[in-house]
């Protein structure tokens, strides 16, 4: 019988497949939030599983904050041109220049939250109603909490204390015109499975994660990467460093470390051993307050 | 060795211990992480308490930290070389009731907590109550803080017959004890040596151990169509598959299929995954079956075995919990239904009776079911339903109930069979 029992990644993928079916099912124009980080990538593997032969029945959005490292937005256009998927791009550069949102100055200025407006009016102006993301529950606390179809009114608000009861695999994606359903199916995932898995199905991701030479400097007990769009205090000193990412998002947020891990087996053996949360190890953004992904998430965010 | 996917369900309120529980499992298997343990011991500090609050790890809403409340169902990992655990972790409370009911939905085991000195009380057979409702194949009562009681035999063995005796009232086929200090980690992770006349295993070696796999239905074939797969590409010009999630049984290519409802019978030519053909699917792998002939099959059909097929009705008897406080179930209401990948419209044709899920007293007098209320109604639906017992197949003996006007999920069901 025991061909019949799946293996752990076997069975996460299973059901994370059934989501994504389900979702498609339920929506009318859906979409798949990529981002370019291994979550993501993770996410569109899944999702392009689920459609086989067919192509991804659906559209690819990025969230370009203008601030991302190079060889992301080059491994973004990579793979979904060889998915033969259509890209939108939500671009928070463009939401400055227009006056939509403004922009925080000052060495400790990030776009991120700024990508809430952009995001919102994309899914507004395409109509999307069901908003794949790759969101995990075992990143961060307030995620903890969210369903895997987790509805928004018309706001594009989340409201942690009116979700939708989920139970067994019977998802409700309804919803009425101008509100939307985001949809996270790898919610039951650790930064463990995702990585093994990745090992798994040999899931190609951007080379910042891994070991790499690049300038830095130190902020917040960080190696943050040194750029145009990151404002130094007087004394952060920038230097040469072997570093790698742990999370990848937009530069002025996302903190690499000192890592000779250079493969996939090496980066599991790692994080096998890392006695610090993901987050925790990577991104600015939630060091700020114990509420911040909440706060940010009931306005929209992602 | 491959690692298994195992999800567990775990209640109780912080008297009894439980986050202690969880957070010795979770601190001993190495899951949780220097900069959460440094947060949680700050925000402890914080709040004034002289112990290190584990529920802070995954509280994680303004509202719960601010009133010191879990509210919601906390989902938490943690893996050893045998097993990755997916552990819903609810509170026990009476108005958590959903909560737990939603845990326990997809579980396949359930830890419940009882303190040692108290022994069993009204909630402890409530939370047995509900494993078994939700039939949660293998349930775990760990009789905590054992020493406060001085690892007492004669205590433990106390306890264990009384709630032996209470369970012979509810159907739980798999039912196990374990004497445990959270506190001191006796029989937690590992043996203790202050229970010498306990031979059994610890709570860990049994999560690791407890058979699961064969709890699955491997006998009755079902397959809910989720999606048709056209590709409308060259290369895949006459393809045309179903793709969907094994709830039940074992498809092979080449087996004779009827689909319902039309009834039409055929054979399935291949069974497709990313990875390429399979030999067989079974529960609960995602695939996509193709059929040798071509049948008009859309989403919500169900796919079965022609001398093995669900039950067939719009007229059907269950039990249901009521999930929210913005309304209530009432006779002559009318709800959409999401059973397996089907929807229709339901009306609530008679409540049979509400139980008092704590002395499971039958109230044949009442007229409505409110939140966290459990009752057994009639329902009418407006198509045909493929169902099974719910104590035959958790997947195909479920439904939700959704109200039409606000699209909330109001009503978690459990087929009991026929209406009678």
């Amino acid at each position: 019988m025991s061909s019949y029992r799946l293996s752990h990644l076997s069975a996460l993928e299973a059901e994370s497949v059934h989501i994504i079916r389900e979702a498609v099912a339920e929506g009318e124009r859906p979409v798949l939030l990529f981002s370019g980080g291994k979550d993501s990538a993770v996410l569109l593997w899944l999702a392009m599983k689920a459609f086989h032969p067919a192509r991804l029945p659906f559209p690819v959005m990025h969230v370009d904050t203008g601030h991302n490292f190079p060889e992301v937005l080059d491994f973004r256009d990579r793979v979904v041109a060889g998915l033969g998927a259509e890209l939108v791009v939500a671009s928070v550069q463009e939401a400055i220049d227009e006056g939509r949102v403004v922009e925080e100055t000052g060495p400790r200025a990030s776009r991120n939250r700024l990508q809430t407006e952009p995001l919102l009016k994309a899914i507004t102006d395409n109509r999307f109603d069901v908003v794949f993301g790759g969101g995990r529950r075992d990143e961060e606390k307030a995620r903890a909490k969210e369903r895997v179809f987790s509805f928004r009114d018309e706001f594009g608000q989340w409201d942690p204390k009116n979700q939708r009861p989920e139970l067994w695999s019977l998802y409700n994606g309804r919803h009425r015109v101008g509100e939307h359903l985001r949809v996270f199916p790898i919610s039951n995932w650790t930064e463990a499975d995702i990585w093994q898995y990745i090992e798994r199905e040999n899931i190609e991701l951007p080379s910042v994660y891994f070991s790499h030479r690049r300038m830095v400097f130190e902020r917040d007990g960080m190696l943050m990467a040194d750029s145009d769009h990151i404002e130094r205090f007087d004394h952060e000193q920038v230097f040469e460093a072997v570093v790698r990412f742990r999370t990848v998002g937009d530069m002025s947020c996302t903190g690499g470390f000192a890592s000779t891990a250079a493969t996939v087996a090496e980066i599991i053996a790692e994080v096998s051993a890392s006695r610090i949360t993901e987050r925790g190890a990577s991104r600015a953004d939630d060091l700020t307050a114990e509420a911040a992904m909440e706060d940010r998430k009931r306005e929209g965010y992602f | 060795m491959s690692v298994e996917l195992v999800r567990l369900a775990t209640t109780g309120s912080v008297d009894d211990g439980k986050s202690t529980l969880i957070g010795r499992m979770l601190y001993d298997t190495k899951q949780i992480f220097q900069d959460q343990m440094e947060a949680i011991e700050l925000a402890s500090k914080n709040r004034g308490t002289d112990y290190v609050d584990l529920a802070l790890l995954t509280d994680g809403l303004r509202a719960e930290r601010e009133q010191g409340i879990t509210i919601d169902v906390a989902y938490r990992y943690f893996a050893t070389p045998k097993r990755k655990f997916v552990l819903a972790d609810t509170p026990g409370h009476i108005q958590y009731t959903r909560n737990m009911v939603t845990g326990a939905s997809t579980a396949d085991i359930a830890l419940v907590l009882v303190d040692a000195r108290a022994g069993i009380l009204e909630q402890t057979r409530r939370h047995a109550f509900i494993a078994s409702l939700l039939r949660v194949p293998h349930l775990v009562l760990c009789v905590n803080k054992m020493d406060l009681v001085d690892y007492s035999e004669e205590r433990y063995n106390e306890i264990v017959e009384e709630f032996t005796e209470f369970a012979t009232r509810l159907d739980i086929h798999d039912l196990r004890f374990v004497p445990v200090s959270a506190l001191h980690g006796d029989n937690v992770v590992d043996e203790s040596e202050r229970t010498p006349w306990y031979a059994g295993p610890s709570v860990l070696h049994l999560l690791e151990n407890i058979y699961v796999a064969s709890d699955r239905n491997l006998i009755d074939v079902r397959f809910p169509v989720q999606y048709v797969v056209r590709p409308h590409r060259m290369e895949y010009q006459d393809y045309r598959g179903y793709a969907g999630t094994v709830v039940g049984g074992v498809l092979k290519p080449g087996d004779d299929v009827r689909v319902l409802p039309s009834g039409f019978e055929g054979k399935i030519k291949g069974i497709d995954t990313y990875d390429g053909p399979v030999d067989e699917a079974v529960p609960p792998m995602s695939v996509t079956i193709r059929l040798e002939n071509d049948l008009d099959i859309s989403r919500g059909d169900m796919i079965c075995r022609p001398h093995n097929q669900p039950e067939v009705g719009q007229d059907i008897d269950a039990m249901v919990c009521w999930l929210t406080d913005a309304s209530s179930l009432r006779r002559g209401a009318k709800y959409a239904i999401k059973h397996t990948t089907r929807w229709a419209r339901a009306l609530v044709g008679d409540l049979r009776y509400r139980l008092d899920i704590n002395t499971l007293h039958r109230d044949e007098e009442a007229d409505l079911l409110s939140l966290n209320e459990i009752g057994r109604i009639r329902l009418r639906t407006t198509q045909p339903l493929f169902y099974d017992e719910y104590r035959r197949n958790r997947e195909t003996g479920s439904f939700i109930l959704v109200d039409e006007s606000t699209n909330a999920t109001v009503a978690a069901g459990m087929i009991l069979g026929a209406a009678q």
